[in-house]
C-alpha cells in the first residue's frame, strides 16, 4: 500500500487533484481511498488531501499520517505547515516552486526530490495560478507510479468549473514534461 | 458487468437511488450530505433519472412532501444528516406508523452543541428507537448496493417500514473509492414489479381514512393503538429474514455479498472480540490482522443492521469469547458509554454466555478511528479477559 498527501491551499484543487489521481490509478487497476482532510475550509487557507493505493483491496478508511510521498501544489503553504510531518525515511518530496533544491530547506531523510515551476506554467496555461492538474503531471514524472495517459483518461472524467478540459490536458502533460528530478542520497525512494 | 467508477460515498448513494428509479425526490442540503442532492438534481436534469425532484424549504417539508407521494404510490427517496434529521423529527416520527416504505440516507454527523459540522453517529443514534429500519454503511459499494437492497426491504409486504440507510459523514461521504455500479437491468429484476405501497395507497375508488386520531382510554381506542405498536414491532422482526434474503439475492445478481445483519471477522477461534459499526470497521479488520499476526486470537464483529437489532446472532457470534471491546462513535449520555454497547450487553443477557465487556468512543465530531487505536482497543479487552475491569468508558481520541 502506498501513502500520498498533498498540500495547497483552499481554492487550487488539491482534493479534485487528489480525486483525478485516484481515478487514473483505478484507470491502471489499483484500489483507491482518496479521503480530503476536514476542517476549517476557506479559499487561501492551507488544506489537505489524503490518498493510498494498492493492488488489492484498501479497507481503513482513515486519514494518512506517515505518507511517503508528498506531493506540494502550491510554493508558499511549506512556510505555513510542516509538510515533512510524518514521513518517514527515503520518502519522496514533490514541490511547485520556481527555486532550486539548494534554495529550500530540505529535510536530510528525504531521497527524492522533484521540482516543477508549477504557478509559471499555470499563469501560461489558464492565466490563473491553478496548479493542480499540473502537478499531477509531475507527480507521474517523479514517481512513476501513473501515466500521463491515465491522468488525461481520469481528466475526461472529471468535471471542471474554471478551465477547460484540454487546457488541464496540456497541464498535465507540461507538469510531466517540465519537472527536474534529483536522486538525494543512497536511500531507496518511496 | 456494470461499469467501475471513482466516486466519494454521497455520489456512490446517489446512484444506488437512481438505480432504485424512484418516483419522487425531496431534498434540502445540508453538509455533508449537500453533494449527495446535488448529484441527484444532476442525474435528473441529464435525463438519465425518471424522477420528480422537489427542493422544498426544510427537512420538514421534504419527510412531508414524501408522505404524500408515497400515499399516492410513489417510490420515494430523500438524504439528510444531523440538524436536518433533527428539523424532519415530526414527521419523521409519523413515518413508520404509516407504514410508509420511504428510503432516506443519513449521512452520519455528530450531533450540537458544541458547533461541529463534521462525521459521527450521534443523529443516527439518536433516532434509532422510532420504527426506522438503520443498516450502517462500510464503504462506498456497501453504500451504492445497500439502497435498492433497502428497497427491497422497505416494501416487503411482511415489513413496510421507513428504512436510513447510513454512511459516515465526511470519511465516507466525501471519501473516494472504487465502486463498481450494477447494470439497471440487474437492480431492475432485483426489485421486480414497482408496488410500492399497496396497502394505503390513496385511491378515489377505495376511500379510507389514513393516520385517523386513535387511542384513548375508552372504545376500540386502546386496542386499535395497540394493533399499529405491535405492528410496527412485527414488521420489524420480519424484517431480520427479509433484510437476509434480499442481501443473499443481491449477492446472487450481482456477486457482492454483503453480510446482512453482522459480519463474523476471524471469530472462528477468537478468545477477544471487538464490535464496530459502519466506516471504522476497515480500520479495525487491519488492526485485527496486525495483532494476529503477533499471536492475539482476536475477531471482531461488525453491524450492519443496528434496527431491527440482531440480537439472537449477536449473542451467538460472541458465546465462545473472553472479553468483549464495543466501539462507538456516539454517546450514551445517559448511561455514560455508546449507544452500541448498551445494545451489546442487552443482547448478551437474552442468551446463557457471559463475560466483560467494555466500551470505547471514539471518531466524535470528524475524529479519525486509526489502526492504532483499535491497536489499543485490542489490548485493553486483552487486559479486560485477563481480569482488568473498567467503570469508565475508554475515550479514544481523548488525547489526540
Amino acid at each position: 500500500m502506498r501513502e500520498v498527501r498533498i498540500h495547497g491551499r483552499g481554492g487550487q484543487g488539491a482534493v479534485l487533484a487528489s480525486a483525478i489521481l485516484a481515478g487514473a490509478l483505478v484507470e491502471e487497476g489499483r484500489h483507491v481511498m482518496a479521503i480530503p482532510a476536514f476542517g476549517f475550509e476557506r479559499r487561501g487557507a492551507p488544506v489537505v488531501a489524503f490518498l493510498r493505493f494498492d493492488d488489492k483491496p484498501i479497507r481503513r478508511v482513515t486519514n494518512i499520517y506517515t505518507p511517503e510521498i508528498v506531493l506540494v501544489i502550491d510554493p508558499t503553504v511549506s512556510a505555513s505547515v510542516n509538510v515533512f510531518a510524518g514521513t518517514p525515511q527515503g520518502s519522496t518530496l514533490i514541490q511547485a516552486t520556481a527555486k532550486e533544491a539548494e534554495a529550500l530547506a530540505l529535510p536530510a531523510h528525504l531521497a527524492r526530490v522533484a521540482l516543477c515551476d508549477a504557478v509559471h506554467i499555470a499563469l501560461d496555461i489558464f492565466r490563473r495560478p491553478i496548479t493542480n492538474t499540473i502537478m499531477l503531471g509531475a507527480f507521474a514524472r517523479a514517481t512513476g507510479l501513473v501515466s500521463p495517459n491515465s491522468l488525461i483518461k481520469a481528466l475526461e472524467q472529471a468535471d471542471f468549473r474554471d478551465a477547460g478540459l484540454k487546457q488541464n490536458i496540456e497541464a498535465v502533460q507540461r507538469g510531466f514534461a517540465e519537472t527536474r528530478v534529483l536522486e538525494l542520497d543512497g536511500a531507496a525512494a518511496a | 458487468m456494470g461499469k467501475t467508477v471513482v466516486i466519494d460515498g454521497n455520489e456512490a448513494a446517489a446512484w444506488g437511488a437512481a438505480l432504485s428509479r424512484p418516483d419522487m425526490v425531496a431534498v434540502y442540503p445540508i453538509t455533508p450530505q449537500s453533494s449527495l442532492v446535488e448529484y441527484l438534481a444532476e442525474f435528473i436534469a441529464d435525463g438519465r433519472m425518471d424522477a420528480d425532484l422537489m427542493d422544498v424549504e426544510g427537512e420538514h417539508s421534504a419527510l412531508s412532501v414524501l408522505h404524500g407521494a408515497c400515499l399516492a404510490g410513489a417510490r420515494t427517496y430523500s438524504a439528510t444528516s444531523a440538524q436536518g434529521l433533527a428539523y424532519m423529527f415530526e414527521p419523521y416520527f409519523r413515518t413508520p406508523g404509516l407504514r410508509l416504505p420511504i428510503v432516506v440516507s443519513l449521512v452520519t454527523r455528530d450531533g450540537v452543541s458544541p458547533t461541529c459540522v463534521w462525521g459521527g453517529q450521534q443523529d443516527a443514534m439518536s433516532v434509532k428507537d422510532i420504527g426506522w429500519i438503520h443498516m450502517f454503511c462500510e464503504n462506498q459499494q456497501e453504500i451504492c448496493d445497500t439502497i435498492p437492497i433497502a428497497y427491497k426491504v422497505a416494501e416487503h409486504p411482511e415489513v413496510m417500514l421507513p428504512v436510513n440507510v447510513n454512511h459516515d459523514g465526511n470519511y465516507l461521504s466525501y471519501g473516494v473509492a472504487r465502486v463498481d455500479l450494477p447494470d439497471q437491468e440487474v437492480v431492475n429484476a432485483f426489485l421486480g414489479e414497482k408496488d410500492v405501497n399497496w396497502h394505503a395507497c390513496l385511491d378515489p375508488e377505495r376511500p379510507m381514512a389514513v393516520d385517523p386520531l386513535t387511542g384513548g382510554a375508552t372504545g376500540a381506542g386502546p386496542s386499535m393503538f395497540v394493533r399499529y405498536r405491535k405492528g410496527i414491532c412485527a414488521g420489524m422482526q420480519n424484517a431480520l429474514s427479509v433484510i437476509e434474503e434480499a442481501h443473499e439475492e443481491w449477492g446472487r445478481r450481482t456477486g457482492r455479498h454483503w453480510a446482512p445483519l453482522i459480519e463474523n471477522y476471524r471469530m472462528d477461534d477468537a478468545e477477544i472480540a471487538l464490535v464496530t459499526i459502519g466506516s471504522m470497521t476497515g480500520a479495525a479488520k487491519d488492526a485485527v490482522d496486525e495483532a494476529r499476526e503477533s499471536g492475539a486470537r482476536v475477531g471482531l464483529v461488525k453491524i450492519k443492521t443496528f434496527r431491527p437489532f440482531p440480537a439472537a446472532r449477536i449473542a451467538e457470534a460472541l458465546a465462545g469469547v473472553k472479553a468483549v471491546g464495543v466501539v462507538d462513535r456516539a454517546v450514551n449520555f445517559g448511561w455514560n458509554s455508546g449507544p452500541v454497547f448498551q445494545e451489546v450487553l442487552a443482547a448478551l443477557y437474552g442468551s446463557a454466555a457471559r463475560m466483560p465487556v467494555m466500551s470505547f468512543i471514539g471518531g466524535l465530531a470528524g475524529a479519525d478511528i486509526t489502526v492504532e487505536h483499535f491497536a489499543r482497543v485490542i489490548e485493553r479487552t486483552r487486559r479486560l479477559a485477563a481480569g482488568e475491569f473498567a467503570t469508565q468508558p475508554v475515550w479514544l481520541n481523548e488525547n489526540d
